[in-house]
């Protein structure tokens, strides 16, 4: 019996494969590199996963990739004021690494040279067949930075890594090490102006005893479709605060991937996604427990106005040798909208028995009791109501403890919450 | 300053009827009280005075400063002058205490059309009002009214209703929760802002806030409406014959 089940492929999946077959030849890469991006275009052939696939259940990428624009190497993308003032800007304009300010004692090099001399070509390998955000990065991903913190070393100015897109394709690809016991704040913006398709892949290892703060803030305009991942290694004793912030887009995937592998880490996701118009959100985090009396927890808070939709996946894996393993997770959802919605889903699989997880999630409208109580002293209603929204949202941004980072977080609530509130 | 006249109010969300037929006048420079046994409609009064939506006025009518304030949603009759201190006091996490006061002031002022007060002058307002209420600014810091004792949300309700400098005070069962000295903290607050173009109306369920705070006129509500009014001294035949005999008398 000889049965096809050949699926007529959508507009977006064979634009996607004629932009590699025009752009391949012009990619940087060793032949490991080729053979690898040659892989990953054999996963795309499969098609773009759609809600059977369990990863892809609340987000139909099949269906939600409407178009896929083609590349535009005319167009021209500008640097950003940095987050925190004072930061070593590195940024990426349009997919092509820009003048970058390199911080002292931290070595530098761009991802474009990396995949050249094949000495990253590692990096580009999707996990599974449905990692789709690492295939199509891995297919096309040209440059970007890959960063050396080495042991020891304490950043006072922290590093912000700009991925800016002015339309058409933009794939881009980050790789940072910290050292054995560095210390510092890594800010990756993921922004830009044009109705782009944009995938940006970034690598984070965080060495023994080291203290890292990164914070993702995506703000991509409403027509462009975002596909983030991360992926971080946690070393021993080591610390790592993920702060991830969504407040934009048309169709956004960010997948956080984290592998907790030293005895004795700690980690902590702080996410914050502030959802308008008609953007289809999804924060899909994947972490696993695997060194023993590793700590983690993980706190989401999303807004949802309009017709915006959004979803949060947490799955922790703790394994057989991970004991002691202490996880919380929650995720918190004020909906101001009833065209609106979002939807949670934890999962735990434990594999330890010594352990201790937990999880909760909750959506909520604004409390009548609350705005009453803050009308009743004079503030108007439309105050009011953003008071008490930035509120929800601003108890998690507090918790990074940096004065300048909340300062310069809550800034940006203000600016959404003055365009959205 | 004050007149309700025939009001009649019930729950929005299931009709029941809780005032029915409210009539009272409240002059300037005037301390009312408002006593009455549970259920008598206290609370709800001082809410339908401050416009919350859950109840609808179905009759009658409420002048300030003879206007009627019906139409008027809570934000606008704040602004106006009225300032209900809760009984309940809402606890409201992530707003700072501090960035609250600020932002309340600051609305009324420029509701008022006066002009907006600078971070300095609204701090230095801020100590002296905490200070004579004997309230720690280290508190002023934290979320709105999270983890406050009973007793500190009732400061804290006395705090903003001097920063807030209204014309209508209305106190509903300000005396609830708090011990004697915590009580003679807040009574002095009240009369602190006794003043000729003030009005003020203490509700209460006991005499005993009324010895610190001496109100001018009394007036004892029973199932939903004013079933008698008098000087000082009524509040004290209640203390001692109890809400029964008098409650004869108006059947």
């Amino acid at each position: 019996m000889n049965i096809q089940t050949q699926i007529r492929r959508t507009a977006a999946e064979d634009a996607l494969l004629q932009a590699f077959a025009d752009r391949s030849e012009y990619l940087p890469g060793d032949t490991e590199v080729a053979e690898r991006r040659s892989a990953a275009v054999e996963l795309l052939k499969r098609g773009l996963p759609n809600r059977k696939v369990e990863a892809w259940h609340y987000t139909d990428l099949r269906r939600l990739l409407s178009s896929v624009p083609a590349f535009d190497l005319t167009a021209h993308a500008v640097p950003r004021e940095p987050l925190l003032a004072g930061s070593a800007v590195l940024p990426v304009l349009n997919g092509v690494v820009g003048e970058a300010e390199v911080p002292e004692g931290v070595s530098v090099a761009s991802m474009a040279g990396k995949l050249t001399d094949g000495s990253l070509a590692s990096l580009l390998a999707p996990v599974d067949a449905d990692d789709t955000v690492s295939a199509i990065n891995s297919a096309f991903a040209a440059d970007g930075f890959a960063i050396d913190i080495p042991a020891g070393a304490v950043l006072e100015r922290p590093i912000e890594l700009q991925n800016v897109q002015a339309g058409g394709q933009v794939h881009t690809r980050f790789a940072v090490r910290a050292g054995e016991g560095a210390k510092a704040t890594i800010v990756e913006r993921q922004t830009g102006e044009g109705d782009a398709l944009v995938s940006s892949v970034s690598h984070l290892d965080v060495g023994d005893g080291a203290e890292i703060l990164y914070l993702i803030i995506q703000e991509q305009p409403e027509g462009a479709s975002h596909l983030g991942q991360i992926n971080v290694r946690i070393g021993k004793d080591a610390k790592l605060t993920l702060f991830v912030m969504n407040a934009g887009g048309k169709l956004v995937r960010q997948e956080l991937r984290l592998v907790a592998e030293g005895e004795g880490s700690e980690f902590r996701l702080r996410g914050v996604n502030l959802l308008s118009g008609e953007t289809h959100c999804d924060v899909t985090m994947v972490l696993d427990h695997v060194g023993p009396a590793t700590v983690s927890t993980e706190t989401i808070r999303n807004v949802v106005t309009d017709k915006a939709e959004g979803a949060f996946q947490g799955q922790i894996r703790v394994a057989r040798q991970a004991q002691k393993t202490d996880a919380k997770m929650a995720c918190n959802t004020l909906l101001l909208s009833d065209e609106g919605g979002f939807s949670s889903k934890p999962e735990l699989e434990i594999f330890a028995d010594d352990v201790a997880c937990g999880h909760g999630a909750t959506v909520t409208e604004i409390e009548a009791d609350h705005l009453f109580y803050l009308m009743a002293r004079g503030i108007d209603e439309k105050t009011a109501r953003g008071l008490l929204v930035k509120a929800f949202v601003a108890e998690v941004i507090e918790e990074l403890e940096n004065e300048l980072v909340i300062e310069a977080l809550e800034a940006k609530l203000d600016a959404w919450f003055a365009e959205h509130g | 300053m004050l007149e309700i006249k025939n009001l009649h109010a019930r729950i929005a969300e299931d009709g029941t009827e809780i005032l029915r037929g409210v009539d009272l006048t409240v002059k300037a420079g005037e301390v009312a009280a408002i006593m009455g046994p549970n259920g008598s409609g206290k609370s709800t009064l001082s809410y339908v005075l401050a416009g919350r939506e859950d109840y609808e006025v179905t009759e009658g009518d409420i002048l300030f400063n003879g206007e009627s304030i019906l139409e008027m949603d809570p934000a606008e009759r704040a602004a106006a002058g009225l300032f209900l201190a809760f009984q309940y006091p809402m606890e409201i996490p992530g707003v700072a205490t501090m960035e609250f006061l600020k932002v309340a002031m600051n609305a009324q002022r420029k509701a008022r059309g006066q002009e907006e007060l600078k971070i300095p002058e609204l701090m230095k307002r801020v100590r002296g009002a905490a200070e004579a209420l004997d309230m720690d600014m280290g508190m002023l810091k934290r979320p709105l009214n999270v983890g406050f004792s009973g007793g500190e949300k009732k400061r804290a309700e006395i705090l903003q209703m001097k920063l807030l400098e209204p014309a209508l005070c209305v106190l509903d069962e300000t005396d609830s929760g708090l011990d004697i000295d915590a009580l003679k903290i807040v009574a002095d607050g009240v009369n602190a802002l006794r003043s000729p173009d003030r009005a003020i109306v203490v509700i209460t369920h006991y005499q005993r806030l009324l010895d610190y705070i001496v109100p001018d006129s009394v007036h004892v509500l029973y199932k939903g409406r004013v079933v008698r009014s008098g000087e000082k001294e009524l509040a004290q035949e209640l203390e001692k014959n109890g809400y029964a005999g008098l409650v004869g008398e108006a059947a």
